[in-house]
């Protein structure tokens, strides 16, 4: 089982040895062409640029809307964060210098929305991971119609988050909301789920959890299939049963998956903004009336759209960048780390 | 059994691959899910000028029948209306347009929290109407908010929003209390205080899941429309925490808020409109425009139960305007439409369907509202009542970051008090805190 790592670095080294081989090729082509020669040379030199150019050419659109729309507003945010910058006002901006980020640091709201982020991000990615490696080993199980349930599972993430969203804040209404309704019917005191405060961060993660746990577990049933059968068939030789196996066999050569989808799903997390949002609904990007549930991406909604202060809000992109960094960065040390100890 | 799982790789391959263009398409589907798709005019076929308006919840001017009507007028006028539900989503999205110098509708409507914002920072993005119209048609006061410094008429007033209440006479009559509108507006006239009075009245013999009013934020609204002053001096500089009419109208939202007698609800959210659908709340501050919005939530249930009597006090809530700007391909034409949409006539028309109150006073003695909304007000003389309340609403200024100062009031400040709690003192420090974050102080 090569590590998703190394299969990168070779997919890398044969796609660097690609160009190398083209003009070869052409050069062979030229060798065995029989049309006249001045056509041939004019002919081959078109041939050849095409062949060193066409490669750029096609993948330059990727390039290209990337600058456009990734790279330029990047380094733009970038600039904008060192500047005052009013909505209303774009061309008047002045030099703030690091203000902005020092306004961040010593601001209760950024630090409140960065724990908040964090704790949204654990109670909605742990349980809907462990969900979809249940849900995934169980459609791994032959059994009738498995079709119909993968695409069942893939319906919620299929869905649009503003649609789901507005269900669910039905759901959860303080007053005459189904979920209230259920808690009543059990004896439990109704919750005021958005102004509550863990009760609001829940609400946010179910919805979360909701909408990724099949698209997740899809991922997982992929790779699962992918393990050899004779894995197993050894292992029930050796007298594992079900659960052995599940354990033994399944989750050691799911790792490399299981890391992709911890890395996915950490980014979504960071980068939470339309569930609270619209869960929040009217000045949903309050996050609450204490904030309880302002992500960091809301922050920098409400500083930059509803408040009107685009170079704060910068700082709040970028400060979100270099925080996906460290993630990064620490995701990378712990899968080094459990190589070495496989 | 081989062929078995290669086959059902292959259905799994094509379901990730339509999910993952269904989920993309999702995606651009919420994009245009709240409102415009942003074509700024260019022609239509046919030789055809086409005009767009930029709009945010319902103006009414579709519902009212105006742009087909001024369509048959003008063939060679094609109208297109953009709208965006939510003015939070709509404002920022013009602001950074008209900056751009492109994308923005050839008419932009703004909200009067807004006005200032764009008089002050917007206004050479906007085409001066003041030599276009006879601005005496207008209140005075609601050319003021739209006109800067040096003159310039940035934008012409649509609707105002004076203040009544709008109240469930089934309910009040099973709570035993008085069900007679002019009895009822004596009984809470001149004092907020005493329609809490009224409430807590109320809420000694309640129907069995209703409360008095539908939230303290729309009470505080409504009391803050009545006073001299919002949060700002006329001059432009903040005062928000030493304003009277801010203390005044705070207080008495207080009240509601630590009473019990609200639902709890916050305007403008799903839960708010089947509020209005379940009948779980037995009145409501009521602008004008907000008769169009129970007539639609409240819907076939409702007629015939509500009924409209006057305010404490004569208060402005909302009300806004139409500019053109300076962008715009077809400025000639723009500012014709905008003109006729503006005109006394218009306005008449609008407040028949949707009952959006005019600011053309020689607009007054012609409105009629519709037999079907003066059936389901149980025949109150809506008309009477708004403009008595139209003619005594004092003039207000409106500060550049009035609406962000007004959400940290109600949407922390006292919904803290009323949804988690909290003593009106702290939710007070919350909302300070959050308008000291909004000013960058």
């Amino acid at each position: 089982m090569t590590s998703s790592k190394e299969a990168l670095a070779h997919s890398a080294s044969s796609a660097d040895a690609a160009p190398g081989d083209q003009p070869g090729a052409a050069g062979r082509a030229h060798g065995r062409g029989t049309p006249p020669p001045g056509s041939t040379s004019w002919r081959s030199r078109l041939y050849r640029w095409d062949m060193k150019a066409s490669p750029y050419a096609f993948i330059a659109p990727f390039f290209i809307v990337f600058g456009a729309f990734s790279l330029i507003p990047l380094l733009y945010t970038a600039w904008y964060s060192l500047h005052n910058v009013q909505l209303a006002n774009l061309d008047g901006q002045t030099w703030a210098g690091l203000d902005n980020y020092q306004n961040l640091l010593s601001s209760d709201f950024f630090w409140n929305a960065l724990w908040n982020t964090f704790t949204i991000g654990v109670i909605s990615t742990v349980p809907q991971l462990l969900m979809a490696i249940g849900l995934a080993h169980l459609l791994n199980y032959k059994l009738r119609g498995s079709t119909v349930w993968r695409v069942v599972m893939l319906t919620p993430y299929a869905t649009s988050v503003a649609a789901a969203t507005l269900v669910f804040v039905l759901l959860y209404s303080w007053d005459g909301g189904m979920i209230n309704w259920l808690l009543e019917f059990v004896g439990i005191d109704p919750v005021n789920w958005r102004e509550s405060d863990w009760g609001s961060q829940f609400a946010v993660s179910s919805i979360v959890i909701w909408r990724w746990t099949g698209y997740n577990a899809l991922i997982y049933l992929a790779a699962m299939q992918a393990i050899p059968a004779d894995l197993y068939e050894s292992a029930a030789i050796d007298g594992a049963n079900r659960w052995q196996q599940f354990i033994h066999v399944t989750i050691p050569q799911l790792r490399p998956t299981i890391l992709f989808t911890v890395v996915v799903s950490t980014i979504g997390a960071t980068q939470l903004f339309g569930e609270p949002l619209l869960f929040g609904g009217v000045s949903g990007s309050k996050g609450g009336s204490e904030h309880q549930y302002q992500t960091l991406g809301l922050y920098m909604y409400d500083q930059g759209w509803i408040i009107g202060n685009l170079g704060k809000a910068s700082a709040i992109a970028w400060s979100m960048f270099l925080i996906l960094l460290i993630v990064a960065v620490i995701q990378l040390l712990v899968s080094r780390r459990l190589r070495k100890s496989q | 059994m081989r062929t078995s799982t290669r086959g059902s790789r292959r259905v799994m391959a094509l379901a990730v691959a339509a999910a993952l263009t269904t989920g993309l398409l999702a995606g651009c589907a919420e994009d245009s899910d709240d409102g415009s798709s942003g074509e700024g005019g260019g022609n239509g076929g046919g030789g055809k000028t086409t005009l767009t308006v930029g709009t945010f919840g319902t103006f009414g001017y579709k519902q009212a029948g105006l742009y087909d009507e001024y369509m048959k007028q003008n063939p060679d006028i094609t109208i297109k209306e953009n709208v965006t539900t939510r003015t939070d989503v709509y404002w920022p999205k013009v602001l950074t347009r008209l900056q751009a110098g492109a994308g923005a509708d050839d008419i932009q409507a703004i909200e009067v929290m807004n006005i200032t914002e764009a008089v002050e920072t917007q206004a050479a993005k906007f085409v001066d109407l003041g030599k276009e119209v006879d601005k005496s048609q207008w209140l005075d006061w609601k050319n003021a908010q739209a006109t800067t410094k040096d003159g310039k008429l940035i934008g012409l007033g649509t609707d105002i929003g004076p203040m009544a209440i709008c109240y469930r006479k089934d309910l009040f009559e099973k709570a035993g209390l008085e069900t007679d509108r002019t009895k009822l507006a004596e009984q809470w006239k001149g004092d907020w205080g005493k329609y809490v009075e009224v409430g807590k009245e109320y809420m000694k013999k309640a129907p069995k899941g209703t409360k008095f009013v539908d939230s303290a934020s729309s009470v505080y609204n409504a009391a803050l429309g009545g006073g001299p002053k919002r949060y700002y001096e006329n001059d432009g500089t903040v005062v928000w925490d030493k304003s009277e009419g801010v203390k005044q109208a705070w207080d008495v939202a207080m009240d509601v808020a630590t009473s019990d007698m609200s639902a709890k609800l916050k305007q403008f959210d799903k839960p708010w409109d089947q509020g209005y659908a379940n009948g779980t709340f037995a009145t409501v501050a009521c602008p004008a425009w907000m008769i169009g919005y129970i007539l639609e939530k409240s819907g076939d249930a409702g007629k015939g139960k509500w009924d409209v009597a006057a305010a404490p006090t004569a208060a402005n809530w909302g009300g806004s305007f139409i500019g053109v700007p300076t962008s715009s391909k077809h400025q000639k034409e723009a500012v014709a439409l905008a003109k006729w949409l503006t005109a006394p006539e218009q306005q008449a028309k609008v407040f028949a369907k949707q009952a959006s109150f005019p600011s053309t006073p020689s607009a007054y003695s012609t409105l009629k509202p519709a037999a079907a909304t003066t059936e389901y007000f149980s025949n109150a003389p809506i008309t009477e009542i708004f403009s008595a309340s139209a003619e005594t609403i004092p003039s207000q200024y409106f500060g550049i970051k009035d609406q962000a100062i007004n959400t940290a009031l109600t949407d922390i400040g006292i919904l803290q008090v009323e949804q988690k709690g909290k003593s009106p003192d702290e939710g007070w420090d919350a909302a300070s805190e959050e308008i000291k974050d909004v000013l960058g102080q």
